[in-house]
């Protein structure tokens, strides 16, 4: 088999906009679990509402900025709409609920009620949306070749969709790590540990909580966007499975962390194209067809979440030490 | 503050005037009996959960600037009367000021900006946070603490750097400077104790109110807790406290507030409360003064006389039953 081409397919993994945008979905996830402590279930329905808000203004004939905006917007709405009924209960409640929503906004977008706007289970086309982006690149046309990287600077999934998603991932990066090591990030950290003690010392932990869910669910939409730039909206591509792998490269990354669900969005998937190139190489073809590929790497990817849960809870980049008390 | 040993007991008239500690001398121990100089005042506050009346308080008040404990035993709803006036649980009916505001149906982090801190039965240490940052997380007035403000560092380096100098000073004084960088969560239970009165004085507060602050505290550290809380008198706070711990209520409180089932049953100096048929009965039992470590207990018509007692016991409560 060609290792070489494996691996420069793997390699390729490290900067696809797909790992920036599960890089970008995971930071705001750190925001919500890793910061405050909230149990957010449900991060792919930020996403997708972002992926729509974006789209859906565009195809409207909105500019680009403004339809960042709607999806920013979007997701404000939908944190504001989520938290209100559900910050003032219990850590679990809010789990249930973002799962439940997320399902929602899902089914919305799949039902043939608004097929007009968000083109039902077949979704809607990148060209579609697509022309705004580009139009902003100012790269030349052409292909251009980095090392073992090779793209065409404009085209959906080239250089240009790649650039612009890893200057947003950073961006965010130096926000989320401005604000974590704040005294407001300070009081972020208090909720986390014992909501009760934060409060009896003043602060409003309602308040607090409402702009973490609200922070990190504009980071999660704005990963939709970025993942929906070099493909299309695909409703039932961004449902729970979508989910549980943004949990996967947070808790792979270190939660709690600056860097890590960058870390742990580049190692998710670089290993997960290494397992399915083997896999499709080494096993035979008439058991594991393509159609068994998928589901299996599936698989290896949950026990894999579980034996990281298990036997490194902190991740990769976080502090043994800030996990060994267990308060609750 | 220099108490002046010659003062006479205050009237109503001069309370400001009065040191703290002579200001209830003289007072007519009953329960409910109003204070020359009362900070916190409650009234008819009741509190059910479901069929059970686990507070139902007539009429309390605490005086300013004296240690006020809060015993009864256990199921009296100490707690519970904490939690109401600290805005941590919403009362059925009644309403109470603090400081002459009213208090009522006014959330947990409000009463704590208006000055009455508590801490809790169970210690609230912020385990994964080092203990510096527990402190400074008491601190008031820090613009870092509203988002749009956390990220310009200009805007609230300067209140840090204050913050920091008084929770090291604060540190210092109660012992736990050498372990200012380590995580909260490696601290022991006593200083756990220690850590979350010193959290609840950097918010300068007029009223500390400690939920057992002795439970779980090694002997050892007991007596500079005890100093703690009234050295807190002596700067001018106003302390309430609940405690099992009968030695920490006579050796420090100033006032004594007995409640059993909810209710206030009496309230008078150490001395005098503990001599009280209602408390000693509602409370303290027959043998209050009982070392229980005393080898005297042992002795076989004592144990012979306690499976007697518990033998009838047994006999009454199969009577029920059948």
């Amino acid at each position: 088999m060609d290792w070489q081409r494996m691996l420069t397919l793997a390699a390729g993994e490290l900067i696809a906009p797909q790992t920036a945008a599960f890089a970008l979905a995971a930071i705001g996830l750190n925001v919500h679990f890793g910061f405050t402590g909230l149990l957010n279930m449900g991060h792919a329905g930020f996403m997708l509402l972002g992926a729509y808000g974006f789209a859906i203004s565009t195809i409207a004939g909105a500019p680009f900025w403004l339809a960042f905006l709607v999806a920013i917007v979007a997701a404000i709405l939908f944190a504001l709409i989520l938290g209100i009924p559900t910050l003032k209960l219990r850590g679990d409640y809010l789990a249930i609920v973002t799962i439940s929503a997320a399902e929602i906004i899902r089914l919305l977008g799949r039902s043939t009620l608004f097929t007009d706007l968000t083109g039902a289970s077949s979704g809607l086309r990148g060209n579609t949306y697509k022309a705004t982006f580009q139009a902003l690149s100012p790269l030349p046309d052409g292909t251009t070749a980095i090392g073992p990287f090779e793209y065409g600077n404009n085209l959906s999934n080239g250089w240009w969709v790649r650039i612009a998603a890893w200057a947003l991932v950073l961006l965010a990066v130096l926000v989320v790590y401005l604000l974590v090591r704040s005294p407001w990030g300070r009081v972020l950290r208090g909720i986390r540990e014992d909501e009760d003690a934060v409060r009896a010392l003043g602060k409003s932990v309602y308040a607090y909580k409402m702009q973490a869910l609200v922070l990190g669910g504009v980071l999660g939409a704005l990963g939709g966007v970025v993942y929906v730039l070099p493909t299309s909206v695909q409703p039932d591509a961004m449902g729970r499975a979508m989910t549980f792998f943004v949990w996967t490269v947070l808790l792979l990354g270190g939660a709690a962390t600056i860097f890590g669900p960058i870390l742990g969005a580049m190692i998710f998937f670089v290993a997960l194209s290494v397992v399915r190139t083997s896999m499709r190489e080494l096993l035979p073809s008439d058991i594991f067809g393509p159609a068994q590929i998928e589901p299996l790497s599936g698989i290896l990817i949950g026990v894999f979440l579980m034996l990281l849960v298990i036997f490194r809870p902190q991740g990769i980049m976080g502090d043994k030490k800030e996990l060994t008390f267990h308060v609750r | 503050m220099s108490a002046d040993p010659t003062a006479a007991p205050s009237g109503p008239g001069s309370p400001a005037m009065a040191s703290p500690s002579t200001a209830l001398v003289g007072l007519d121990p009953r329960p409910g009996v109003p204070k020359p100089d009362p900070i916190l005042v409650v009234d008819d506050v009741e509190r059910r959960f479901g069929g059970l009346t686990a507070v139902d308080v007539e009429h309390l008040e605490v005086q300013r600037g004296v240690i006020t404990a809060l015993i009864g035993p256990n199921g009296a709803g100490k707690t519970t009367l904490f939690n109401l006036v600290t805005g941590f649980d919403r009362p059925s009916s009644g309403s109470w000021t603090f400081d002459g505001r009213s208090m009522s149906n006014v959330n947990a982090a409000k009463t704590s900006r208006a000055g009455m801190v508590r801490t809790f039965q169970l210690t609230k240490a912020l385990s994964r946070m080092t203990v510096l940052d527990n402190m400074r997380l008491g601190a008031r007035d820090q613009p870092g603490e509203n988002m749009l403000a956390a990220l310009a560092r200009p805007l609230w380096r300067r209140r840090e750097q204050e913050i920091t100098a008084k929770a090291d000073e604060l540190l210092v004084r109660f012992k736990l400077d050498h372990l200012r960088d380590e995580f909260a969560g490696s601290l022991s239970g006593g200083q756990r104790k220690l850590l979350e009165m010193a959290r609840a004085l950097m918010s300068d507060p007029v009223m500390v109110m400690l939920d057992e602050p002795m439970a779980g505290v090694n002997p050892a550290l007991t007596q500079s807790l005890l100093g703690h809380v009234q050295a807190l008198r002596d700067e001018g706070m106003t302390v309430l406290f609940v405690e099992h711990d009968m030695h920490m209520v006579r050796h420090i409180s100033d006032w004594v507030v007995v409640m059993a089932e909810g209710r206030v049953v009496a309230e008078g100096p150490p001395e005098g409360v503990m001599a009280d048929p209602a408390v000693i009965d509602a409370y303290l039992g027959a043998h209050h003064d009982t070392d229980l470590g005393d080898d005297a207990l042992l002795a076989d018509e004592v144990i012979e006389q306690l499976e007697h007692e518990a033998q009838v016991e047994e006999e009454e409560h199969h009577g029920k039953q059948s």
